[in-house]
């Protein structure tokens, strides 16, 4: 359970990025942030990890004050948060494994990380968090090596590895095509499932935020203007976060799109949606 | 017709933004250097009489190397040789680990602020001094012979690589030290996870540059006393056996080139 209470950055340039921000994400939720560029959605996942300090205002999470806490305790505190980034942001000269492997330097100390010794439950783990997402084979590949959607699974690898109670995901979609993009936000969502992960996603795409997430939150000049279900996203409600412009295909084409993704992972047998996962594992190995 | 229909239609005309906005600041920028450079060159005071007489003179010095001699001084030239590589390689190790927490210190994104100008410092005063000045100070300071000359090249070291790790770390990419950061990765992981692959190849290809920049230098130091391949010269120019001398710059550019040769196939290696 996640609680931000009166959350508020102002940044050295004086600029209010959030107005005392007030959100609760229970565990297991899904929940997509969206708005437009600028409305403070990645200070907002970033001030809940801290790698920006708020102005003001308490995070709470498991029943722990992020805010309130040193150094030391920080980083014990940011094992338990995943977080999964727009470019990727993998350190593109070290390989596959390597990169998943940095999601346990919160766990193990300096000279295992240095030598690459890791213990073997973690390098298990690797293996098996690589399995999941199909690159398996290409456990020793640099990273610079693989294509978009292939590193964006790197990353969620690197975040899952940590065992996070709750996954920041910031535009993980934003510099992927189409077909990936729902890829990739299908694994993000199936696996937040299969470990009962919360996940905060910053999403610029209405629909994508609205076929994937369960709750969606609307930012605007740093206020939240909007909280509900995707259903719930109307003109009425995009003109208040976005501004003026005609909505109705987004809606429309949404609305059809949401209903699917709701259905079917509770309707469809487990047996039908195997070819499915064959789909996700095959994404981006081509 | 709208207004903005007749103005696409006009010929409008258009041209480059000059770099200096204001006229007469660029016309006295150009005026102003052109006269300087005619007044610098009037002081220049070029005696022909002297030249001609000179241009033989140095053609006769230029013949005295010539054939080089490898034989005669073969011991005294192996021996500066060898000198000057210990020299050089002690210098170029040294100084690199030396250099690795002043250039981490000194680079702005991940230093803080007063260990930044603390750094900075460090790597000023060691640039500002040039190689033989340094070499003519440690030679007071710890006599003749190749320890002054490593010690000399090993200061040296620290401000050239300190200084281009310090840059270079302040231009690798931020996100991915960021996400490195945000595992909860310690300092010195964060340094070996996040910063350390991003500079790497880089500053391997430097570490081999400056192994060359240290043995052409550890011939110029050896001639202020500083021991090496440079004391030898120094001794062969002082006997007038230009032969020797010539025999030792072959080797010193032979040298040197088999270095360059195989730093760049190390670099394109590494990338």
């Amino acid at each position: 359970m996640l609680q931000i209470r009166g959350l508020t950055k102002r940044y050295r340039t004086g600029d209010l990025a959030l107005k005392t921000i007030d959100l609760d994400v229970p565990d297991g939720q899904v929940m997509a942030l969206i708005g437009p560029s600028g409305a403070g959605k990645s200070t907002v996942i970033r001030c809940i990890n801290r790698l920006v300090e708020p102005t003001a205002g308490t995070v709470i999470l498991n029943g722990a004050n992020i805010t309130a806490l040193g150094s030391r305790d920080l980083r014990r505190a940011r094992r338990r948060m995943g977080m999964i980034f727009q470019e990727y942001a993998l350190v593109e000269r070290l390989t596959v494994i390597e990169n998943v492997l940095s999601g346990r330097l919160g766990y193990v100390g300096f000279w295992q990380s240095f030598l690459r010794k890791f213990p073997q439950s973690d390098v298990d783990q690797a293996f098996q968090l690589l399995t999941r997402v199909g690159l398996d084979h290409m456990v020793d590949k640099r990273a610079d090596e693989l294509s978009g959607g292939q590193r964006q699974r790197v990353g969620i690898c690197r975040a899952l590895i940590q065992n996070p109670d709750l996954l920041l995901v910031d535009e993980p979609t934003a510099s992927l095509d189409p077909k990936t993009s729902r890829q990739i936000m299908r694994l993000i969502k199936e696996l937040c499932g299969e470990r009962k992960l919360s996940a905060i996603i910053n999403i610029h795409d209405v629909m994508l935020a609205q076929m994937f997430a369960e709750r969606i939150v609307g930012l605007q000049l740093g206020q939240i203007v909007y909280d509900g279900p995707p259903n719930r996203l109307t003109a009425e409600v995009l003109t208040r976060i976005y501004g003026e412009e005609d909505w109705a295909a987004t809606i429309r084409k949404a609305d059809e799109d949401s209903d699917e993704a709701k259905s079917e992972p509770r309707a469809v047998p487990l047996e039908l949606r195997q070819p499915h996962h064959d789909r996700d594992r095959m994404a981006g190995l081509t | 017709m709208p207004p903005s229909t007749a103005a696409i239609l006009a010929p409008r005309y258009w041209r480059k933004p000059p770099l200096i906005k204001r006229a007469w600041v660029r016309w006295a920028l150009g005026v102003g250097t052109v006269v300087y450079l005619a007044l610098a060159l009037g002081t220049i005071d070029v005696n022909w009489t002297r030249l001609s007489e000179g241009l033989p003179r140095g053609a006769r010095f230029f013949a005295a190397f010539f054939p080089p001699n490898f034989t005669g001084r073969w011991n005294d030239i192996s021996d500066g040789i060898l000198e000057s590589l210990y020299m050089t390689v002690a210098a170029t190790v040294i100084g690199i680990v030396l250099s690795i927490p002043v250039g981490l210190g000194a680079a702005k994104n991940i230093a803080p602020q007063a260990v930044y100008y603390f750094c900075r410092g460090i790597l000023a005063v060691s640039r500002s001094f040039q190689e033989i000045i340094l070499a003519i100070f440690f030679v007071k300071l710890l006599g003749f012979g190749p320890l002054a000359g490593m010690v000399t090249l090993s200061f040296a070291t620290i401000g050239f690589y300190g200084k281009l790790l310090a840059e270079d770390i302040e231009h690798t990419d931020p996100s991915s030290a960021e996400a490195v950061r945000a595992t909860g990765a310690g300092w010195l992981q964060w340094i070996n996870y996040g910063v350390q692959p991003q500079v790497m190849p880089r500053m391997i290809g430097l570490a081999l540059y400056r192994f060359d920049i240290n043995f052409r230098e550890s011939a110029v130091v050896g001639i202020v006393g500083a021991g090496g391949i440079g004391a030898t010269l120094d001794t062969a120019f002082n006997r007038y056996e230009f032969d020797s001398a010539a025999a030792i710059l072959l080797i010193i550019i032979a040298i040197v080139m088999l270095i360059e040769y195989s730093s760049s196939y190390v670099r394109r290696w590494v990338q």
